[in-house]
């Protein structure tokens, strides 16, 4: 057993245009250190100055972390987790 | 170019129209791969604001999962500008996350809420790079409409200013 991690597509450049891949850790920040090794760049997209981006999303079992503890967020084998880009913008 | 139905291209001036002065948002759903704007889905724009829009991230989760499941996907992706023109701003254009849509942009800009033309406008958003594109109102989708670009029903009208 692995986790689960469904890639958007804006994100799929990363995975070689696949929309699921797997990890593995402890935590989200282990998760996606892990994915870093396997698709250099992700990271950087996903995690800026230690933070969860702004405009990312991700859930650990439908649960939007930013609820849950952020990237400190517990994962565990069987897991699955989401990440989508937020829907966002405005005029100003 | 963006082909659409007359139907969800109303509902879409609609919406943006009944949630003036803060900006709509929403997604017009289509098979993967179709290019064919079919299932309109009104959002909740949870900033409630008249300058930004942002799905509520749990409604977003949902509208992803049930895209996944009807093998769809957003075709296109619309707000409104609330006091400004149909055109992507930098914040628009910074948090464009779907390359494969066509970004829609609705004005309700000087009394457009209340009566009048509303301008509907759409783009290709790329790394950054902003393309206008046609938009193409038709009755109703045809055979091929998405790929060839040839339409047989009803009425078609280049974009702009369509009276309501």
């Amino acid at each position: 057993m692995a986790i689960e991690v469904r890639i958007p597509t804006i994100l799929r450049t990363y995975t070689d245009g696949e929309r699921v891949v797997t990890g593995s850790g402890s935590t989200v920040t282990e998760l996606i250190d892990k994915l870093e090794v396997d698709h250099a760049g992700i990271k950087e997209r996903l995690i800026e100055n230690g933070e969860a981006r702004r405009f990312v999303n991700i859930y650990v079992n439908d649960e939007d972390i930013r609820f849950t503890g952020n990237l400190g967020t517990p994962v565990a084998d069987g897991d699955t987790v989401v990440i989508l880009p937020a829907v966002a913008g405005g005029a100003v | 170019m963006l082909t659409i139905d007359r139907a969800t291209h109303d509902a879409i001036i609609a919406h943006a129209r009944r949630d003036h002065p803060d900006e709509a948002c929403g997604v017009v759903a289509g098979p993967i791969g179709s290019d064919v704007p079919a299932r309109h889905i009104p959002m909740l724009n949870a900033a409630m604001s008249p300058t930004f829009y942002e799905f509520d991230s749990g409604d977003l989760l949902r509208l992803y999962r049930e895209m996944d499941d009807n093998d769809e996907e957003p075709v296109v992706i619309y707000h409104s500008h609330t006091a400004t023109e149909a055109y992507p701003s930098r914040t628009d254009i910074n948090l464009a996350g779907e390359p494969n849509a066509h970004y829609v942009l609705v004005s309700t800009r000087d009394g457009a809420h209340e009566s009048g033309p509303v301008d509907f406008r759409s783009y290709r958003i790329v790394d950054g790079e902003v393309r206008e594109e046609e938009v193409r109102v038709v009755d109703r989708y045809s055979e091929g409409t998405a790929d060839d670009g040839t339409v047989d029903h009803g009425t078609t009208e280049s974009q702009e200013k369509a009276e309501h």
